[in-house]
């Protein structure tokens, strides 16, 4: 590779006019930025299951011949299922993503990617492309706008998905930026969340997304009595200790429980008039409801999950779009994870040792994605986990999850619907929550109800070969998903 | 456990082929679970039901939470064999429905003893409940509440009862203003519990939180409910005020200070205290103990 410390070298070819960014196709954006066999592309997952880009540039690749393609989306959703042909015919070797969903998922939990796949949180990945330790040769990042230069932003005519935040270090790192809108606007496309300094190239398509698939419309509480349980225990939970006072902070993610933790926190905050100072993340419309009636102060929006969020990023000042890495790079001057009083996960799986595993399903196949579990948990000072105690005949909380995505010992305080159990780490907590009426029990206790309830599982097998690594935010690898075992 | 005197706020229906709802009815808080075979179970789910509750019962760890069962009539292929299966499985309560004669208190309570010897369980043990659902059971409501010692409470079932009248439930309740009255003068009259009817409409918060104050308010012991998400809002109704739990602490401050004293007349703030205030208050304590 002719690199200077690690950069590619761009032979001086006269003074940069800004004429020409805008291809007449994607297929000469990819012979422009001179793809090769062997090198790592790039992209965000801001589209979620509405993305087209990821297939469609694919397909595109293909058809040059390229071959042996490391992909490192942020994300993979169920609609990226066409990779499985790209990983059959050698147009894709190796995949780093935070998420794997549906039959991809499938494929690579039966061991039909040639090197194992890796597994970054948001965090996590930010880290990696700012240390070198992934280099992205040619980044294709869809913008729901963008004008000739690639100053692009992610409110569009046709398609709207809010924050770019993890495009933003993509964007900033990648020796090549490919910019590619449907929504090609007059110059200059004012406040940015991509600048036109870091494009080279702008592609217009047809269409680059499925709206619907992009964000949902209004995010509705959910009704489920388990899950307002959950939450109300939860909140509960917020609500009984010191640091839930004006000018704290919090998290949540998007699940059923986590959005109701939203509105039970909601209810006592203007009881006890308590105003929040930020909160982080993924957005959705609970949040910024917090935003817009004054109880909370500001919103740092990562990733915006319905169409209120990406509306109101748009229009609120207060509501502000932040980069992967100044969500939760652990490597850089200070993320804004690092600043959180209260962070509230989900789990798929919470052994006794409080370690989550957000990844592979009951059956040990991928299901799941890292996002910024783990960045979060080891950052936010209380952080608690919600789930229910069992779904199904499948219980959550088992002796040993069956892979680590956050480890136990940055988990504080699990909140189920039969009791809240505290990490005996932190004595402190537990010395406030005892003197509480909050139904307080052990994590041997919550695996004793449920063995009761579902049964004790029968131990997954799993073959030798390793499918994915899991990486820890730090970079260190913290488990490792084997290849399941073919029962039939 | 249970016994005549226990707090009956909520009472929430379980239907007893849904495993789920069922593994996780003692959850909410509620007083007592009513596990139902009766009218929300399909004929072809009949024994499944059963053999369901049954399992429950015997594997599920409930806590202090009052269990009742609705079994099927004794007119019905289902009725015996069902109060036979609860028996065995040690339910603490069996509530009849559609009850409009003491005979039908009297034709289960035989069944139940009969079992109850069966299984080696002490007679008496297993209390009832009567729901009445019609204008005879209404009418008859006095001698059902004192038809039998093992009845621990009579309920209105409202859906039955409005058909039967030829009308149909309203918001303001109207229509049952003389069924609610009749019934629970008939339960105070034996010393037993009154429960009031189900409110269907699960999003209607507002129409729901009207008709639990005026059952409140009409002095029935608490309510049926069809959804986790009720429970809250009966029990706040029912949860005395800061200040009524002051003055019930007062009362009875009182009536201590009195006897340690040895006066017979007992006066508070200058207002004598007879044995309703005392029982009144005694009875808010107990509430105010409950919605902690």
């Amino acid at each position: 590779m002719n690199r200077i410390h690690g950069k590619m070298i761009k032979p001086y070819k006269g003074p940069f006019d800004g004429v020409g960014k805008v291809t007449s196709s994607l297929r000469e954006a990819i012979q422009r930025a001179d793809l090769k066999d062997g090198m790592t592309i790039s992209f965000h997952h801001h589209f979620r299951e509405g993305d087209y880009i990821i297939n469609t540039v694919m397909d595109q690749i293909a058809e040059l011949g390229i071959k042996n393609l490391t992909i490192i989306p942020s994300s993979l959703g169920k609609v990226h299922e066409p990779l499985i042909g790209h990983i059959e015919s050698g147009v894709v070797r190796e995949i780093h993503t935070s998420g794997l969903r549906g039959k991809l998922a499938e494929f690579v939990s039966d061991g039909k990617l040639g090197t194992p796949l890796i597994i970054r949180s948001h965090g996590g990945r930010a880290r990696a492309i700012e240390a070198g330790e992934v280099k992205i040769d040619v980044a294709f990042l869809a913008a729901p706008r963008s004008d000739k230069m690639g100053n692009a932003s992610g409110n569009g005519k046709y398609t709207q998905c809010g924050s770019l935040g993890y495009a933003i270090v993509d964007a900033k790192y990648a020796d090549t930026v490919i910019l590619i809108t449907d929504d090609l606007c007059d110059y200059p496309n004012i406040k940015p969340s991509i600048t036109q300094d870091l494009v080279d190239s702008v592609v217009v398509l047809d269409s680059i997304g499925d709206p619907n698939g992009i964000a949902s419309g209004a995010t509705r509480f959910t009704k489920n009595p388990k899950e307002l349980k959950i939450a109300e225990y939860a909140a509960n939970t917020i609500m009984s200790l010191p640091l839930y006072k004006t000018g704290f902070s919090f998290q949540t993610g998007s699940g059923g429980s986590s959005l109701a933790v939203t509105r039970y926190l909601k209810e006592n905050m203007k009881l006890n008039d308590i105003k929040a100072s930020f909160a982080l993340g993924g957005i959705t419309q609970p949040m910024v409801e917090l935003l817009e009636e004054g109880f909370v102060g500001c919103l740092y929006d990562v990733q915006s999950f319905d169409l209120t969020s990406t509306a109101s990023i748009a229009k609120n000042e207060n509501h502000i779009e932040i980069s992967a890495s100044q969500y939760a790079n652990p490597s850089n001057k200070g993320c804004m994870a690092s600043m959180l009083d209260f962070v509230i996960l989900s789990a798929l799986e919470i052994d006794t040792d409080f370690n989550v595993n957000v990844m592979t399903g009951s059956d040990g196949v991928i299901m799941g994605a890292s996002g910024g579990h783990c960045d979060t948990a080891a950052s936010a000072k209380v952080t608690i986990v919600v789930a229910p105690l069992y779904r199904g005949r499948l219980a959550t909380v088992v002796e040993k999850v069956t892979s680590v995505i956050t480890p136990g010992n940055t988990v504080d305080i699990f909140v189920t619907e039969r009791g809240i159990a505290v990490n005996p780490r932190r004595k402190d907590l537990l010395e406030i929550l005892e003197k509480t009426t909050l139904p307080l029990v052990t994590m041997d206790d919550l695996l004793e109800k449920v063995d009761r309830l579902v049964g004790k599982p029968v131990p997954i097998e799993f073959e030798e070969r390793i499918v994915a690594k899991i990486e820890y935010r730090d970079g260190s690898i913290i488990d490792t998903i084997r290849q399941r075992k073919n029962t039939l | 456990m249970t016994n005549k005197d226990r707090l009956r706020r909520t009472m929430l229906y379980v239907p007893g082929s849904n495993p789920g709802m069922i593994a996780d009815s003692m959850i909410y808080g509620a007083d007592s679970i009513m596990f139902d075979l009766e009218d929300s179970i399909s004929l072809k789910e009949k024994d499944t039901a059963r053999h369901l509750v049954y399992e429950a019962l015997k594997q599920l760890d409930f806590g202090e939470v009052e269990l009742v069962c609705r079994v099927n009539g004794l007119d019905t292929p289902y009725g015996e064999r069902d109060i036979e299966a609860m028996v065995a499985a040690g339910i603490h309560v069996i509530r009849l429905p559609k009850t409009e004669t003491v005979q039908d208190v009297k034709a289960v309570e035989i069944l139940i003893e009969q079992y109850e010897k069966k299984y080696g369980l002490e007679t008496g043990s297993i209390k009832m409940m009567a729901a009445v659902e019609s204008a005879l059971g209404i009418m008859n409501a006095h001698e059902i509440a004192h038809a039998s010692k093992r009845l621990v409470g009579i309920a209105i079932g409202a859906e039955d009862y409005v058909t039967n009248l030829k009308t149909t439930r309203s918001a303001s309740g109207i229509e049952l203003i003389y069924a609610r009255s009749q019934l629970l003068n008939a339960a105070r009259s034996a010393g037993i519990a009154a429960l009031d009817t189900v409110f269907s409409d699960v999003e209607d918060i507002e129409n729901f939180d009207n008709e639990v104050r005026l059952i409140k308010q009409l002095g029935f012991d608490g309510k049926s409910v069809i959804n986790p998400r009720q429970i809250p809002i009966v029990h706040e109704i029912f949860t005395p005020t800061e200040h009524e739990v002051t003055h019930a602490q007062a009362v009875i401050e009182a009536i201590k200070e009195a006897e340690a004293k040895g006066l017979g007349v007992i006066s508070l703030k200058g207002k004598m205290i007879d044995k309703p205030i005392v029982d009144r208050a005694i009875r808010i304590i107990e509430l105010k103990k409950a919605s902690r």
